[in-house]
């Protein structure tokens, strides 16, 4: 399959992913000798087959909504790059 | 003597008898991870002070009769893609650099209970996605068999600190093959243990519905043993499945008497090497001669399990790693204009090319107009491999096979043709996809001396057959060590 230019600028968006042109080079040639490759499957008629996303059947897990842990804010805002006023700190969204 | 080149458990029976104390212990491990792993590289960040803390802790709670358990005091290395409340945890990946959670995943928690002392955390591939531990952001390791070849991946820190004989045991994590082949390529012996067995709470997630959490160590004893007290259930798991068949360590018996063993005849193909080849009919033969049924048959579906692995790894990974934004932690970039620019430069930047490559792929079979086609196509053939599975353990106790087609292979030889090296997970990524359990051993050596590994995979929760068959294997050869850690003690 060929990858197009707009096929990776759309991809780049989805994956929140700046790629420089020699990496948007070499992820459409990845990508298409990945595609070429899985294209395989093709071969197998599963027309009647179940998509499965668990090996084996699980149910919902309920539970009561207890909280069991402490408020541990400040630690965790210690991994934060930038934090103000005790919350993450990010670049103005609006005006 | 040299207490590193004790098993696990051996070093845990020295301990309960006062013999060795858990300071003598964690002392012995931590002075050989200073001499020896600046060759090697096998961890990111090992934590002296506090391993020392452990230790005393621990002493005190056994000197008490509080800590019975086998591998109490025993020291113990984590992949990095496991949490651990206070210590840095990077998944080999800048984007996580400086990360320090606060709080610890659930299997190493219950090591810790155990009273197991966790030394430091070990290299790996970046997130786990690769097969040679060469994508991390902080060096690749090397194997201690020959440190111009890659110890494998993505858990080949841990494969290869125990092979350097840097720790007892370590845990890894295994998402298409990353406990089995590196234990393989560094002749250790490490289980991938049933989807669900072991809590994933606090691992880092990769694709969440293959990864498990398992063992790596010097034999067959050492890892029934961990995963006896790693595969609990856990409630923060809803993918956790509550059981009371753990006891695996019932399993270690020499006795293969009428086991039914499969051996697929689709997995001897062109691209094994004839080496690994006849490792694996000498291991049938073996198990022949001590009473076990032998019966090569037809698998099928194998080729289709790589193609709909990095489909759905892939598309899992893309998921998972959207969390990392440079907002709550690790890598922010430095310059940026707005918060979508940010996003993704921090994203650009932190991320190497390999699991880039993966987001990217991901991505696209997620994407509106491909899902089907790609995604639930793959979704699809993963219900067959599964029913394949199913139809062969009609038959058979456990299925024998090799771990990977080829031996450890050189540093720098692998990243340059990702499909390529892809296919090096022919025999580990279907057990994943149906998510069974799968154990890999040493079972020879090729020409140029290095281990071959030897896999039995069994059917789900049935982890005790492949402990029995394994056991029965090792006890015909003995633990080989790398020449230079040999020659060590000469």
């Amino acid at each position: 399959m060929t990858i197009t230019d707009e096929t990776i600028d759309y991809v780049g968006i989805l994956a929140k992913l700046e790629l420089s042109e020699e990496e948007k080079q070499q992820a459409k040639k990845d990508m298409s000798e990945m595609l070429d490759y899985v294209s395989k499957l093709n071969e197998l008629d599963t027309e009647h087959v179940e998509a499965m996303s668990h090996a084996f059947p699980y149910n919902n897990v309920f539970r009561e909504d207890v909280v069991t842990n402490q408020n541990d804010r400040e630690n965790l805002l210690k991994n934060a790059p930038e934090q103000k006023d005790g919350c993450y700190k990010v670049p103005k969204t609006f005006d | 003597m040299d207490l590193m080149s004790l098993t696990a458990v051996e070093l845990g029976k020295k301990i309960h008898a006062g013999e060795v104390s858990v300071k003598e212990a964690v002392q012995a491990c931590l002075s050989h991870i200073e001499t020896y792993d600046k060759e090697y590289n096998c961890f990111v960040s090992v934590d002296t002070e506090r391993a020392y803390q452990q230790a005393e802790e621990i002493q005190k709670k056994m000197d008490a009769g509080k800590l019975t358990g086998p591998l109490a005091g025993v020291p113990v290395a984590v992949k990095d893609n496991m949490c651990m409340a206070g210590s840095l945890t990077t998944c080999s990946s800048k984007i996580l650099s400086g990360f320090v959670p606060t709080y610890t995943s659930d299997a190493v928690l219950k090591l810790q209970e155990a009273g197991a002392v966790i030394v430091g955390k070990t290299n790996m591939d970046e997130f786990a996605m690769g097969s040679t531990t060469e994508t991390s952001y902080y060096g690749e390791t090397k194997n201690p068999w020959d440190t111009t070849r890659v110890p494998g991946g993505s858990s080949g820190g841990s494969a290869a600190a125990v092979a350097a004989e840097e720790v007892p045991y370590a845990l890894g994590s295994d998402t298409g093959g990353s406990i089995r082949q590196p234990a393989a390529f560094c002749g250790v012996t490490g289980i991938k243990p049933t989807y669900g067995r072991v809590s994933r709470y606090g691992l880092i997630a990769y694709g969440s519905s293959l990864d498990q959490i398992g063992p790596l160590a010097k034999d067959v004893t050492d890892c029934a043993t961990v995963l006896e007290i790693i595969s609990q259930y856990d409630p923060k798991d809803s993918t956790s499945v509550n059981r009371n068949d753990n006891h695996f360590t019932e399993a270690l018996t020499d006795n293969v008497k009428g086991m039914h063993i499969g051996l697929p005849r689709d997995y001897f193909t062109d691209g094994l090497e004839p080496e690994i080849w006849d490792a694996v009919y000498h291991a049938a033969k073996v198990l022949e001669e001590k009473g076990a049924v032998i019966e090569e048959f037809d698998l099928g579906m194998v080729e289709y399990a790589i193609p709909a692995y990095y489909i759905i790894a892939s598309a899992e990974a893309s998921s998972n790693l959207e969390r990392f934004d440079g907002v709550k932690y690790g890598y922010r970039t430095k310059e940026y204009t707005d918060l979508h620019n940010m996003y993704k430069k921090s994203r650009s930047e932190g991320f190497g090319a390999e699991v880039k490559r993966r987001i990217m792929l991901g991505s696209f079979v997620l994407s509106s107009g491909y899902y089907d086609a790609y995604y639930v196509k793959a979704l699809k053939v993963k219900a067959m491999i599964k029913q394949a599975y199913d139809r062969a353990f009609e038959k058979y106790d456990v299925i024998l096979g090799p771990v990977a087609p080829t031996t450890a292979l050189k540093l720098g030889e692998s990243l340059s043709d990702p499909i390529k090296m892809y296919l090096g997970d022919v025999y580990t990524v279907p057990v994943n996809l149906a998510g069974l359990p799968g154990i890999s051993l040493p079972g020879g050596y090729d020409q140029s001396g290095m281990p071959i590994g030897i896999q039995f995979v069994g059917n789900a929760f049935e982890e005790k057959k492949i402990i029995q068959a394994a056991y029965a294997l090792e006890q015909t050869g003995s633990y080989h060590r790398p020449k230079k850690v040999a020659e060590r003690r000469l």
